[in-house]
């Protein structure tokens, strides 16, 4: 059985060059939102769509680590995590609507005629209780499911399937406009987030160093599991999970830990997109948004850290690109380059940047 | 060794980051239009025609010397269907491409996604599709009807005694914002027409619902109990099971007659029409209606649809909102020749009172204030053709009330657009 | 011959206004909506002979005017008077059928105008069958008649049908203050107590058929995927474009014989089974060859592939036929139901569809069982190194296969075809349904995946009236998470010790 590609990069790159070139990422991504905020006939301004443009695919590449974390590292594919990024985005969608309505109801709640909040928006008014919702709606929904889901040892094909009916369902309950969360429309127009305008390009700055934050934390836990005896438990878990009861260990734990934690990930990533994007909507728990996330991973090589990066970025950006360039045809590029991956590149972009670098 | 892989990946990285930067402005000869519609993606199957109807009426305008001496030129980008895309879409269309104005989206979310946008950066948006009303942004000018346009007189007219003196009302919908929307307003105006509760049924359908067997037999059910008609909101693809079912379960026009908002001479070119003969549209132009501004504007759009060859083009057909992009176009074109610049302030200043003889046969305004054309409501009859044939229609057009007075606490609106904050 | 000389009689006392008819063409054309309404309830209550040709032509829209066809418009109020006119006139036919369907539609559309002369008809009438059809129609006349016992009568008879409308009637009936005869009274509440149980009757079997109907284009839908992905382990997203080029196979075949046979477009379906079979094996093969082949093995890898090869299939689609959606018609065979009960109508499409999903399962269980390739396919299947050694050609066997589960999709999007839509992302509708059916019903197992859908259309069929289609859907969907809970491998596991 193979080791995690991580490893043996890290291993035989050392750590200090990786280190080196993360340095100079870092800064670059660093600077972005300080260079957002020069005048705007300078030179090296950079534009608030790029901004935002480079900031949401941020956002997805957090979810495509998170996602790798489980696929990747412990070998359960979910179909469904967009259901998490989601319900993070909810969560802090639902902060945003506050902030935007004041005093009053959300507008879409006045249009149904409701008269008082349901019960799971109250003290959603408190950025802080936002948060904590961010992390408790994906994680304790990660936790009941992954429970019972482990417990039952359902693996593979059925995991990624029943993963896939779970986002599937939430999203059909989303768009009731009942359940009330804004139905189809979703939440749209915020105003401000802690007092600041949602447009002022300090906020975006801000939001996106967030971003860039998370994805290093995320990056660092990561780096951590994949280190730590824990990383080795799950990889054997992927490799051969019978072996590894036999060995005495209980796998369910583990399985748990990593799954609500990606979940969790994925909810963090959510919550910063949705002000970023300026928009939440139930199409984001569409299966079709996970399998797309998981497009991405498989695309920069799952089972590393780096590859889930690469593939969110390379994707998203060609998404960018095609639907203005080849408004008709970019999903004949999008498609051939799925398929040109898996037959040429199997261990993904990373792979391939890797024999270059062996040769 | 390493490091070559990694500086790959970072110029990889660095370049989808500058992809936004090398987006240049072309020459200054052209105004720089943007069109905003799926192209692909679930929304695709109405939003196409929508952006070959754009480009076709910019090359009439261009044809005709374009406008303040200045080529239109239009600027086709794919959202995808996919509503932050929209946004993302948008902010590229004005920002990067510099564009006067867009003329776009099709669903009232796309709509709200990009709202917040252009009200930031001051753009200027036609929106040509039918929709809930609710909404009046400065920076938005709705080309479609609003519900006072469409659903209520299609109701009104089903209760006369012509279109069958309609006692119960079966009101039937995809699961989103416009139905329900639309289904609240129909309400509180049939109840104010003295229609009891329990002659009001309402039933929603999740997206892309293709199995109406319970449906059908529910309504076959309720209309045992008096003389019933069914509002379809139902959303375009389910539309063509629906009215499968209806033709199977031998449900006939004449005894269940069925008003659809969302169902024009598109969607009928997936359906075989024959057994339907009778059912009901309610839009504000049909391609049926007879006069000479919509004998050259249809006569235009085949040729239009043959040269480009677009696919099935020899059944190529016109439809509502399709005129009310066409209309939106002229009348933005006017306005720029009459503000003699493309500047969003003086445009919208402009676009006030606006009038263009438009296709449906009447000359509509657009209103001083609430930034909606006056707009004229035709019912439509199916016919065995996959046209319609027009049984009603209003007097002349007639002023749009996006904040419904059916909505609780909309008297309180301006009836001017502000900014939604 | 007593009673045809009765109608003939009739018919000659029903001449006799003739000389008012002779401008009714004319009359129709000059009036306004309302008046021509009018007119229409003054000749259902007195058919004439002589109006036949003017009704069954005023039926097609046109009117003939001193030997000019004139158009004229009709809406659906005028449209229901004019078939109720029809109905009054088809009762003085001489054949039993027509009088009888006349009969059925009066009990529909009758007025108390057209009292006297169905009470004539009823006098008149021999058919037996015509005879309590006419009845019916006037017992719901009747129920206002000014005489108990002829009330009385009614309501018992009305309590004999099945009628949705009789249980209205007999409601209306009931209401407070309405009827003031406590037998009639009484024997309407027997009346409508039948009524309802008979009703139910008919919601229980059409819920049954429905559900029924629901499984089979389920399974249809299903059972591509079933193969190539429950036999052969490829997770094909590209399953759904399988169905989706069925179907428009079924679109290009109904188009050429629209143009070449047109004499022959009624059987267009069955042409385009074989014809969508071949196409999307064909394709399927293809991809086997040039993609897929390359990975078996990595099943997780299969999903990132077809997922691009479904995005391009969309795509090329929509740019060779268009976004929209495409024609595609039920011919005469498939349109329509059959009456069973009077609130329970059979649509044919549907009763076919049912039949040919249960054909396609017993010859893909034939194909897989009884032959030298199924058996080649369970053994690649089961162990593709053993068999290799054993000499099964491994590659053709997988290409075959593949071909295999592509072809049964084509044939499921030929039925598809005929209760939806055909457009570019049909396919994208019933991927997921797809999948859980597989899935539920245990992956690799054919009686699994049929069991699972014909479960899953029934449940579905009998929480949707109680819960709403939405909550209906994500009920099922909560359901079949729990379901998996307790069955992790499916309805129907592989039994055996293999581990990995």
């Amino acid at each position: 059985m193979n080791q995690p590609l991580m490893l043996t990069a890290a291993q035989k790159a050392g750590p200090k060059v990786t280190i080196a070139v993360g340095v100079v990422i870092l800064a670059v991504l660093l600077a972005l939102p300080l260079l957002s905020l020069l005048p705007a006939d300078s030179a090296l301004h950079v534009s608030a769509y790029t901004l935002t443009l480079v900031g949401k695919i941020l956002c997805y590449a957090i979810v495509a680590l998170a996602l790798d974390l489980v696929w990747g590292y412990a070998g359960m594919l979910s179909l469904g995590h967009g259901l998490f990024f989601a319900l993070g985005g909810y969560a802090m969608g639902m902060y945003l609507m506050r902030q935007a309505s004041g005093e009053g109801l959300p507008a879409f709640m006045t249009f149904l005629s409701w008269t008082e909040l349901p019960w799971y928006w109250v003290g959603t008014e408190h950025f802080l209780w936002a948060l904590c919702l961010v992390v408790l709606a994906p994680g304790l929904l990660a936790l009941a499911f992954g429970f019972f889901a482990f417990r039952s040892r359902i693996k593979g094909v059925y995991f990624s399937i029943m993963t896939q009916a779970l986002t599937f369902a939430g999203m059909l309950l989303f768009f009731r406009n009942e359940t009330g969360f804004g139905g189809n429309n979703g939440f749209t127009n915020f105003r401000s987030i802690l007092g600041f305008g949602i447009t002022e390009p300090g906020t975006r700055a801000v939001l996106f160093l967030a971003t860039v934050l998370l994805l290093v934390a995320s990056l660092y836990i990561g780096w951590r599991l994949a280190q730590s005896k824990f990383g080795r438990v799950l990889t054997a878990l992927r490799d051969a999970e019978n072996r590894l009861m036999f060995c005495g260990y209980d796998p369910r734990g583990f399985k748990l830990f990593v799954w609500v934690l990606s979940a969790v990930l994925c909810g963090l990533a959510g919550a910063l997109y949705v002000p970023q994007v300026g928009i939440i909507n139930p199409s984001e728990m569409s299966p079709t948004n996970s399998i797309e996330a998981a497009v991405w991973v498989a695309l920069g090589g799952r089972g590393t850290l780096i590859g889930p990066l690469l593939g969110a970025g390379v994707v998203n950006g060609m998404k960018s690109w095609f639907t203005v360039a080849f408004p008709e045809y970019w999903l004949f590029f999008l498609g051939a380059l799925f398929i040109i991956v898996t037959l040429y590149l199997p261990k993904g972009i990373i792979g391939l940047l890797k024999k270059k670098g062996e040769q | 060794m390493k490091r070559r892989s990694l500086i790959k990946a970072f110029t990889l990285t660095a370049s989808i980051a500058a992809m936004g930067l090398t987006w240049t402005v072309q020459a200054a000869e052209t105004i720089k239009v943007g069109i905003l519609h799926s192209l692909s993606g679930t929304m695709a199957i109405s939003e196409t025609s929508l952006k070959d109807m754009a480009l076709m009426t910019i090359d009439e305008i261009n044809a005709k010397g374009g406008v303040n001496g200045k080529m239109l030129e239009a600027v086709v980008v794919d959202p995808a269907s996919n509503w932050p895309l929209f946004a993302e879409k948008g902010r590229q269309l004005l920002t990067q491409d510099k564009v006067a104005v867009v003329f776009g989206c099709w669903t009232s979310v796309s709509r709200k996604s990009v709202l917040p946008v252009f009200e930031e950066l001051n753009g200027l948006l036609f929106y040509p599709v039918q929709y809930e009303g609710e909404e009046m942004s400065p920076n938005v000018f709705y080309t479609g009807a609003a519900p006072n346009q469409q659903a209520i007189p299609a109701v009104e007219y089903l209760m006369s005694e012509e279109g069958g003196s309609a006692k119960r009302f079966f009101l039937l919908g995809t699961d989103y914002v416009y139905p329900r929307t639309t289904n609240k307003i129909l309400r509180a105006f049939l109840q104010s027409k003295g229609v009891a509760d329990k002659d009001i049924e309402e039933v929603y359908t999740p997206f892309g619902h293709s199995d109406y067997q319970t449906i059908v037999a529910n309504i076959k059910k309720f209309s045992a109990g008096g003389k019933t008609a069914v509002i379809s909101t139902v959303n375009g693809d389910s539309n063509v099971p629906f009215y499968k079912e209806l033709a199977n379960q031998g449900l006939k026009a004449t005894e269940v007659p069925v008003v659809a908002f969302s169902v024009g001479e598109e969607e009928l070119r997936g359906i075989d029409t024959k057994p339907l003969v009778g059912n009901l549209a309610a839009w504000n132009y049909f391609q049926s209606v007879e006069n000479p501004v919509n004998a050259k504007f249809v006569a235009d759009w085949k040729a239009y649809a043959k040269a480009k060859n677009l696919p099935g083009a020899d059944k190529a057909v016109t439809n509502d909102p399709m005129e009310a992009t066409y209309v939106g176009i002229h009348m933005w074109a006017q306005a720029v020749e009459k503000a003699k610049s493309t500047d969003v302030d003086k445009v919208r200043e402009a676009l006030a009172g606006q009038t263009f003889a438009a296709p449906s046969g009447y000359t509509l305004t657009m209103d001083k204030t609430n930034h909606h054309l006056h707009k004229p409501v035709m019912i439509g009859e199916i016919q065995s053709d996959g046209q319609f044939s027009v049984v009603w229609q209003t007097e002349g057009p007639i002023r749009a009330q996006p904040w419904s007075p059916y909505i609780p606490g909309n008297d309180k609106k301006p009836d001017h657009a502000v900014k939604s904050n | 011959m007593p009673t045809a000389l009765h109608r003939l009689i009739l018919a000659c006392l029903l001449l006799l206004p003739l000389a008012a008819h002779a401008g009714d063409a004319e009359d129709f054309l000059a009036a306004n909506p309302t008046q021509q309404a009018k007119l229409l309830q003054d000749w259902a209550a007195q058919p004439d002979p002589a109006r036949v040709e003017l009704i069954n032509s005023l039926q097609q829209g046109q009117l003939t005017v001193n030997g000019e066809t004139k158009t004229v418009r009709l809406n659906n109020r005028l449209r229901g008077l004019i078939n109720n006119v029809q109905a009054s006139q088809q009762l003085l036919a001489t054949e039993p059928k027509v009088r009888l369907a006349a009969a059925q539609q009066l009990q529909k559309s009758a007025t108390p105008a057209q009292l006297k002369f169905l009470d004539q008809q009823l006098a008149n009438e021999a058919d037996d069958d015509v005879h309590s059809a006419l009845s019916l129609a006037l017992a719901n006349l009747q129920l206002v008649d000014s005489d108990p016992a002829v009330r009385l009568a009614a309501v018992r008879l009305l309590g004999d049908t099945g009628d949705p409308l009789a249980r209205t009637r007999l409601e209306a009936l009931l209401a407070p203050g309405v009827e003031a005869d406590a037998a009639v009274h009484t024997a309407a509440e027997t009346s409508l107590a039948q009524v309802k149980r008979k009703l139910l009757v008919g919601e229980m079997l059409g819920q049954a058929f429905s559900g029924m109907s629901l499984g089979s284009i389920l399974l249809l839908a299903a059972l591509g995927l079933a193969i190539t992905f429950g036999l052969l382990g490829v997770i094909n997203m590209a399953h759904g474009e399988m169905l989706m080029l069925g179907a428009y196979s079924t679109y290009v075949v109904q188009l050429l014989m629209q143009r070449y046979v047109p004499q022959a477009i009624e059987f267009y379906p069955l042409i385009a089974l074989p014809v969508a079979f071949f196409v999307t094996a064909g394709i399927g093969m293809v991809l086997e060859r040039t993609v897929i082949r390359h990975l078996y093995g990595r099943p997780l890898e299969t999903l990132l592939a077809t997922w691009g090869i479904s995005l391009m299939l969309i795509q090329l689609v929509r740019l060779v036929f268009g976004a929209q959606n495409v024609e595609v018609a039920n011919p005469a065979w498939l349109s329509g139901g059959v009456q069973v009960l009077p609130n329970l109508v059979l649509p044919y499409n549907r009763i076919v569809i049912i039949a040919f999903a249960l054909c396609v399962v017993v010859l893909t269980w034939l194909l897989l069982n009884k032959t030298r390739l199924g058996l080649n396919v369970r053994a690649v299947t089961q162990n593709r190194n053993m068999a290799a050694c054993c000499g099964v050609p491994t590659g053709r066997v997988d290409m075959l296969a593949f071909g295999l589960g592509s072809g049964i999709a084509g044939l499921g999007g030929v039925a598809l075809s005929q209760i939806g839509n055909v457009g570019p992302d049909l396919g994208q509708s019933y991927i997921i349904d797809s999948f859980l059916v597989v899935v539920l019903g245990g992956v690799g197992q054919l009686a699994g995946s049929v069991m699972a859908a014909f479960g899953l259309g029934i449940a579905n069929k009998i929480l949707e009236p109680q819960i709403g289609a939405v909550l209906g859907k994500i009920l099922i969907l909560a359901l079949i998470i729990l379901f998996i809970q307790k069955r992790p491998q499916g309805l129907f596991a592989l039994k055996g010790r293999v581990i990995d």
